[in-house]
C-alpha cells in the first residue's frame, strides 16, 4: 500500500543526566515519502535516529516498523551516520564499501556472485559514483563519500533510509546535488527517506513531510501544516514569525526571545 | 648460488623446522596484522607481545613450553583489554596501557626468577628475541593447527570484521555485534602474537605483525590484495632472514647473527621502500579514477 506507514514513532521520551532531551515525540514516515527531521544542533535528532535504529532505548514510548514493534535491532533500515571517518590509508575502494552494505552481516567464506557484483555496479551508477568506484573511499571528497555511503545504505533495498545530517559540511553545490540525488533514488527505489538537518530550505523542493524538533518536542505534517507561525510559536513556547521570501522560509523570533535553537535564524539563511 | 646457500642449508633439520614455523607464523601474522593496522590497534598488538613475554617467561620458570605461556598470556591479556574497554576508541589507549604496564612488571619478575632461581640462563634471550633454530620439531603440528584455527576464525568473520574496522557505527546499524566481533579479533590477535613470539621473540613479534601488513596496505588496491601481499612479504622476509642467519655462522662462527634481527630489519626496509616516490607514483597511477 503506497501510503502505509513504514515507521511509527509514538510518544518517545528520553532523558540524559536529568535533562529531558525528547519529550512525547510522535510522527509517522510513510512508504516512498521524503521526510525532513529539522532542528538545530543538540535538540536530539541524532538521539531520535539512534532510538529508531534500536541502538538506544527510550525511557518511554514505542517504535513500530511496518506495523510491528521494534523489539530489538530491526536492521530494516539503511543508515548514513553523521560522521564517518574513512581512512585514506586503508585500501578500500568505493565499490568495496558499497558491497559490504549487501553482505557485511554474513559470516563465512565465498566470493560475491556475478549478480551481487552487478548490483553493486548498478547502485554506484544510480548515485553517479561509477567514475570513482575504484578509488580509495577515504581519499574521496565529502560529497563523493556521501554518495558512496548512500549506495552502501540502499543496496540492501531497505524500506526506509535514515540519514543523519548528510548535508553538514558540504558546499552549497554539493548540498543541491545530494538532495536531488536522494529525491531521485528514493523515487527509483521506492524507499522512504528520513533525513535530519538543521536547515530546511535546501529540502523544501523535495520534502513531502517535515518533523520539526525543538526543545525536546516535535510537530509533524506537511511543510504547509507545520511551518506556520501558530504551530511553531506553540512548539517554541513563545511567538515566532514565519516569513517566506523567494521560495525560502525564515523563522524569526520576537525581539528578546531566545533564538539560539531556531534552525532558520535569518542571519544564517538570508543571502 | 653457492655464495648464497652455505653448506648443509637445505639438509639441516633445524632449518626445516624454522622454515615451517616461520612460514606458518608469517601467514597468520600477515592476515591478522592487516586488520590490526586497519583497526588502528597496533599499540594493542604491541602490548599483547609484552603480555606474551610475561606468559612465556612464566612458563619457562614453571618448566612448561614457552608456546603455552605465550598463548596463555596473550589470551588472558586480550580478555583483560576487552574488559577494560579496548573496543571503545576513547578508552583504547587506557585499556592497552594498563594491561601493558601490569604485564611488563610480571615479565620483569619472571625473567629475573628465570635467570636467578632456575638453570635456564638462556631464557631471556629465547623469550625476548626468539630462537627459530632451536625449536623442538614436535612444536610444528601444534603451531600449524593453531594457525589454521586462527585463519578459519578470521575467514568466517572477515566481512563483519572489515565493516566494524572501517566504521563501528555503520556496522552497528546493520545489526552486527561490534563487541563480539572485536573480542573474537582480539583473541585471534593474541594467538598470532603468541605464534610470532615463538618465531622471533616476543619483543620483536610486533615487527612481523605490523611490518608486512603496513607495507602491503600502502601498495595494494584492496584489503584482500593487502592480505595476500602481506603473506607473500612476510614469508619472503622470514625465509630470507633464516637464510641470512644461517649464512652468518659462516661469516663469523663465533658471533652468528640472530634470525630475528634479519626478519625485523628486512621488514623495516621493505616498509621504507614502499614509501619511495617511485612506488607511491605507481600505486597512485593504479588507483586514479
Amino acid at each position: 500500500m503506497k501510503n502505509s506507514p513504514v515507521l511509527e514513532v509514538d510518544d518517545i521520551g528520553v532523558s540524559f543526566a536529568g535533562h529531558r532531551v525528547l519529550d512525547g515525540v510522535s510522527f509517522e514516515v510513510r512508504k516512498g515519502e521524503f521526510t525532513g527531521l529539522i532542528g538545530s544542533n543538540g535538540v536530539g535528532k541524532t538521539t531520535l535516529l539512534r532510538i529508531i535504529l534500536g541502538l538506544q532505548r527510550p525511557d518511554s514510548g514505542e517504535i513500530r516498523v511496518q506495523g510491528a514493534p521494534l523489539s530489538r535491532r530491526s536492521h530494516a533500515f539503511g543508515y548514513v551516520p553523521q560522521k564517518v571517518v574513512l581512512d585514506p590509508d586503508v585500501p578500500m575502494r568505493a565499490r568495496d564499501l558499497v558491497a559490504l552494505g549487501l553482505d557485511a552481516h554474513r559470516l563465512g567464506f565465498g566470493r560475491r556472485s556475478k549478480e551481487q557484483r552487478d548490483l553493486v555496479d548498478k547502485m554506484l551508477h544510480d548515485v553517479d559514483a561509477e567514475h570513482f568506484a575504484d578509488s580509495r573511499v577515504g581519499s574521496l571528497s565529502g560529497g563523493e563519500q556521501q554518495r558512496v555511503l548512500i549506495a552502501h545504505a540502499l543496496i540492501s533495498r531497505p524500506p526506509l533510509l535514515l540519514l543523519d545530517e548528510p548535508l553538514a559540511n558540504l558546499d552549497p553545490k554539493s548540498v543541491q546535488e545530494i538532495v536531488a540525488l536522494l529525491h531521485r533514488v528514493a523515487r527509483a527505489h521506492d524507499v522512504a527517506i528520513l533525513l535530519s538537518a538543521h536547515e530546511m530550505n535546501a529540502l523544501l523542493p523535495v520534502m513531502d513531510r517535515i518533523v520539526y524538533v525543538t526543545a525536546g518536542r516535535a510537530a509533524s505534517g506537511t511543510t504547509e501544516e507545520v511551518v506556520r507561525s501558530d504551530v511553531l510559536s506553540k512548539l517554541y513556547g513563545h511567538h515566532v514569525d514565519v516569513l517566506k521570501l523567494h521560495g525560502r522560509v525564515l523563522v524569526v523570533a520576537e525581539p528578546g526571545a531566545e533564538i539560539d535553537d531556531i534552525p532558520d535564524h535569518p542571519t544564517l539563511t538570508v543571502s | 648460488m653457492g655464495f648464497l646457500f652455505e653448506p648443509g642449508f637445505f639438509s639441516s633439520g633445524p632449518v626445516h623446522t624454522a622454515a615451517a614455523i616461520g612460514t606458518v607464523t608469517a601467514i597468520v601474522s600477515a592476515v591478522v596484522g592487516v586488520f590490526t593496522v586497519v583497526r588502528s590497534q597496533s599499540f594493542a598488538g604491541h602490548a599483547l607481545t609484552d603480555v606474551a613475554t610475561a606468559g612465556g617467561s612464566g612458563a619457562f620458570f614453571l618448566g612448561l613450553s614457552p608456546l603455552v605461556g605465550f598463548l596463555g598470556g596473550g589470551v588472558i591479556g586480550a580478555g583483560a583489554m576487552d574488559l577494560i574497554g579496548v573496543q571503545r576508541v576513547r578508552s583504547r589507549d587506557l585499556a592497552t596501557g594498563v594491561v601493558l604496564g601490569a604485564a611488563t612488571g610480571l615479565a620483569a619478575l619472571f625473567l629475573y626468577l628465570d635467570t636467578t632461581k632456575s638453570a635456564t640462563t638462556g631464557a631471556t634471550q629465547q623469550i625476548l628475541f626468539g630462537s627459530l633454530f632451536t625449536i623442538d620439531p614436535s612444536t610444528v603440528p601444534v603451531v600449524v593447527v593453531l594457525s589454521l584455527a586462527t585463519l578459519v576464525v578470521i575467514g568466517v568473520i572477515h566481512r563483519p570484521l572489515l565493516l566494524t574496522s572501517v566504521s563501528a557505527e555503520l556496522a552497528s546499524a546493520r545489526g552486527i555485534s561490534v563487541r563480539t566481533i572485536g573480542l573474537l579479533f582480539m583473541l585471534a590477535l593474541a594467538v598470532a602474537v603468541g605464534l610470532s613470539s615463538v618465531a622471533i621473540g616476543s619483543i620483536l613479534s610486533t615487527a612481523l605483525l605490523i611490518g608486512p601488513p603496513a607495507t602491503a596496505l600502502r601498495t595494494t588496491r584492496t584489503v584482500r590484495h593487502a592480505m595476500l601481499g602481506a603473506c607473500a612479504l612476510g614469508i619472503a622476509t622470514t625465509l630470507l632472514g633464516i637464510l641470512l642467519a644461517y649464512d652468518s655462522f659462516y661469516w663469523d662462527s663465533s658471533a652468528p647473527i640472530p634470525v630475528s634481527f634479519f626478519i625485523v630489519a628486512l621488514s623495516f626496509l621493505s616498509y621504507l621502500a614502499s614509501g619511495l616516490p617511485i612506488v607511491r607514483r605507481r600505486v597512485g597511477r593504479r588507483e586514479a579514477p
